[in-house]
């Protein structure tokens, strides 16, 4: 025993950290198996990972909307009985203060300098509100309980900006500022990791599982021409340079300077454990239209990028090892008598 | 065609649709010859199972005749005879290499909407909502077949219909129940439910070597059906206060060694228990009433395993687990991986060791759809199980 202890504080002191340093040698997990695996905000959900923040973006947007566009009632909501031209004027101030706050905590990869700015909304509110007090023409019980609220409220702007403080700074995303949206996803393939590169490697496959791609085309000197299906029947097209390809670990892409559409992407492969075939980890970079906030709307009709990538990714799985998409009948067609299959599939 | 079509809870209609396609290169077409309605149906019939949309058409428990097959299908040629197992299975991926043909990777094309639901997807199934791929089910003239090359099973011109079409679904399943059991010489094994799949559970621990098996219910003749045919010493629930005191007495106080749930989501009791899983389960605060579960967890013995094939459709509520855990009971579940049984039990049914038919109460046309549904649905007439004639 003491000599397994031994070798434990060796290896632990020599390499640049110890994992499972109470086996013995021989029982310890393979370093690849145990990387450090650190969640990223938001990065390996694509959009979504704060709900609270978001709650409370989608919040802002809505109170601000009916103060900008009805000021009156709010007025006589939180107790000015008469409310003047001055209460409207302040108070479409006090709804376009919210509407932004609200976009930016949407819009944000990291939105913890958003939620900040709630706080320092609330404050402001409660001073007003303190004001409206202080007048006795107005429904003191009325403006009491909407400060009840908003103390509520800030609470949950204090308790959403310090969760928030808690995640890591990522690095991960550099461009995130400019509204740049990066999403993972990752697969295990029953198939060994050459096959499963080999057939990554020719992009003009990627249209055989990917469903917003209509063709890619190699050019040459590891550029590519990309044709993608857009809104109305339309297609946008773009070039892509390879910027790094290392057989059977990694093959990453991005779209030459210029193009109208950003889009970058990387894949990796490794052999995954036991007889389980090959693990694949995809990462894309994209543009989307109005930022975060358009990817949000995009949600609504299942357009939301992650899940995008999630189906091609089960649809690359399909292919590799079935040879072909699965289709059931409502794929091909929604609604009443699924087994009338028109001959275009639906995209989900 | 004809088909049964969903057109909203126990709504049903056979209505003219129009005839299946092949759409992979692995499909065939088979046009139906007999297809059963299973206990399964039926939570889907009471509307049950969410992501159900009118006009799906029901049934997963079919044979007939291949008048079609996709350019990849090596195995099988027009007018073969073959029985469909009811998951869809690829054949390639880990799940199916390791024969656990219910949980392919590949075959569930909404298997998104299952990961939101289950956390991962299970594999396709015929006529069994679109949460398990929304295919096409086979209470039907003509129906779609996937993977053709892996599932469907040809059957010799020597055995009828009604003696292999269960190698559909419920003699595997029933099957499957015990053997999770794992059955040794003296275990005495109770199922909840003598429904189909309980009486083939029945019949099954007998095969696999039980001394006694208990089963559970409240109509007697099918109480009667699981003595007389499968062998079982049976207890009307409706008619004793407590099943776990008489399981303990007919067990000398051990407890059956093995516990299998027949029954699933919509079990039933007397009293007030009832009552309460009722009313929550109208009110959506459970979606289940995990009755018969329950019971089998606080009946089974020491160290014993409850089987668990009755489907549960959603979330269930106040679930022993301090009894699971301090007993050391062993929990055994899935959808049955059907493609597995198949062939072992045909050559059971070859040589005689079980004749699946006893279980058939009704013969009816598919037009007759509709009301199979619902004397099996009302257990009217005596309704065991409801075969349908598609031609």
């Amino acid at each position: 025993m003491a000599s397994s202890m031994e070798t434990g504080i060796e290896s632990s002191a020599s390499g640049s950290r110890g994992v499972g340093t109470a086996l013995g040698r021989n029982a310890r997990p393979r370093r690849e198996a145990t990387a450090p695996y650190q969640r990223l905000a938001d990065e390996d959900r694509g959009t979504g990972g704060e709900s609270l923040s978001d709650l409370l973006g989608y919040f802002s947007i809505g109170l601000g909307l009916a103060e900008v566009l009805a000021p009156t009632a709010v007025a006589r909501l939180i107790g000015i009985k008469h409310p003047n031209d001055r209460n409207r004027t302040l108070l479409r101030l006090m709804g376009l203060r919210e509407i932004s706050s609200g976009v930016a905590i949407l819009s944000n990869q990291q939105p913890k300098k958003s939620v900040m700015s709630r706080v320092a909304g609330d404050a402001l509110d409660l001073a007003l509100l303190g004001a409206t007090l202080a007048n006795s023409d107005n429904d003191r019980g009325r403006t009491l309980f909407a400060t009840a609220n908003v103390l509520a409220v800030t609470a949950l702007d204090v308790m959403a900006s310090k969760s928030l403080a808690k995640q890591p700074e990522t690095s991960a995303n550099e461009q995130m500022e400019k509204g740049i949206i990066r999403t993972k996803r990752s697969i295990t393939v029953q198939r060994p990791v050459d096959e499963v590169y080999a057939f990554w490697h020719d992009f003009q496959n990627l249209p055989r599982f990917m469903g917003h791609l209509e063709s890619v085309r190699m050019t040459g000197e590891g550029r590519s021409h990309w044709v993608a299906k857009a809104p109305a029947g339309k297609t946008v097209e773009w070039d892509a340079e390879t910027t790094e390809d290392r057989k059977n670990e990694v093959i990453a892409w991005r779209s030459l300077p210029g193009s109208k559409v950003y889009n970058a992407g990387e894949v990796r492969f490794s052999s995954a454990p036991g007889d389980r075939g090959t693990e694949l980890r995809v990462m894309l970079d994209y543009d989307p239209p109005f930022g975060k906030l358009g990817s949000k709307v995009a949600m609504l009709w299942r357009e939301e990028p992650g899940q995008q990538i999630a189906d091609d990714l089960r649809h690359f799985k399909q292919v590799m090892e079935t040879g072909e998409i699965v289709l059931s009948d409502s794929t091909k067609r929604r609604g009443p008598h699924p087994a009338k299959p028109d001959d275009k599939p639906v995209q989900l | 065609m004809k088909a049964t079509c969903w057109m909203g809870p126990t709504r049903m209609q056979v209505r003219e649709v129009p005839d299946p396609k092949i759409l992979n290169r692995r499909d065939c077409i088979v046009r139906v010859t007999s297809t059963a309605i299973c206990g399964s149906d039926l939570h889907l019939y009471n509307g049950f199972l969410p992501m159900m949309e009118p006009g799906d058409i029901m049934g997963h428990e079919f044979m007939g005749e291949v008048v079609e097959v996709g350019p990849d299908v090596k195995n099988l040629k027009v007018r073969d005879r073959v029985v469909v197992p009811f998951p869809i299975a690829c054949g390639a991926c880990r799940a199916c290499k390791a024969e656990a043909y219910s949980l392919c990777e590949n075959s569930n094309p909404n298997a998104w909407m299952a990961e939101k639901m289950l956390g991962h997807s299970p594999s396709g199934i015929f006529g069994y909502s679109h949460l398990t791929g929304g295919f096409a089910g086979g209470q039907a003239e003509y129906v779609r077949v996937p993977f053709a090359d892996v599932g469907p099973l040809k059957v010799p011109d020597t055995l009828e219909d009604e003696q292999v079409l269960f190698l559909s679904d419920i003699l595997p399943t029933g099957y499957m129940a015990a053997e999770m059991c794992g059955i040794k010489p003296g275990d005495t094994v109770a199922v909840w439910g003598c429904g189909p799949v309980g009486q083939f559970a029945i019949a099954s621990a007998y095969l696999l070597g039980a001394e006694k098996v208990i089963g559970i219910d409240r109509f007697p003749y099918r109480l009667q059906m699981a003595s007389e045919k499968a062998g079982a010493v049976t207890v009307n629930y409706a008619e004793v206060d407590s099943v776990p005191d008489v399981l303990k007495d007919l067990t000398a106080g051990r407890g059956p060694d093995h516990c299998i749930d027949a029954v699933g989501a919509e079990g039933h009791t007397h009293g007030v228990q009832y009552l309460h899983d009722r009313a929550k389960q109208m009110m959506r605060m459970q979606t289940d009433r995990p009755i018969a579960l329950r019971e089998a967890i606080l009946s089974c013995a020491n160290g014993g395993t409850v089987s668990v094939v009755g489907v549960y459709t959603g979330l269930i509520d106040k679930f022993p687990m301090n009894a699971v855990m301090n007993r050391s009971l062993t929990i055994k579940t899935g959808q049955c991986h059907a493609h597995r049984y198949m062939r072992p039990l045909m050559d059971r049914i070859k040589r005689g060791e079980i004749d699946p038919t006893f279980v058939i109460t009704h013969r009816m046309s598919l037009d007759d759809a509709p009301r199979g549904y619902d004397i099996f649905n009302k257990k009217l007439e005596n309704c065991e199980k409801v075969v349908l004639k598609a031609a």
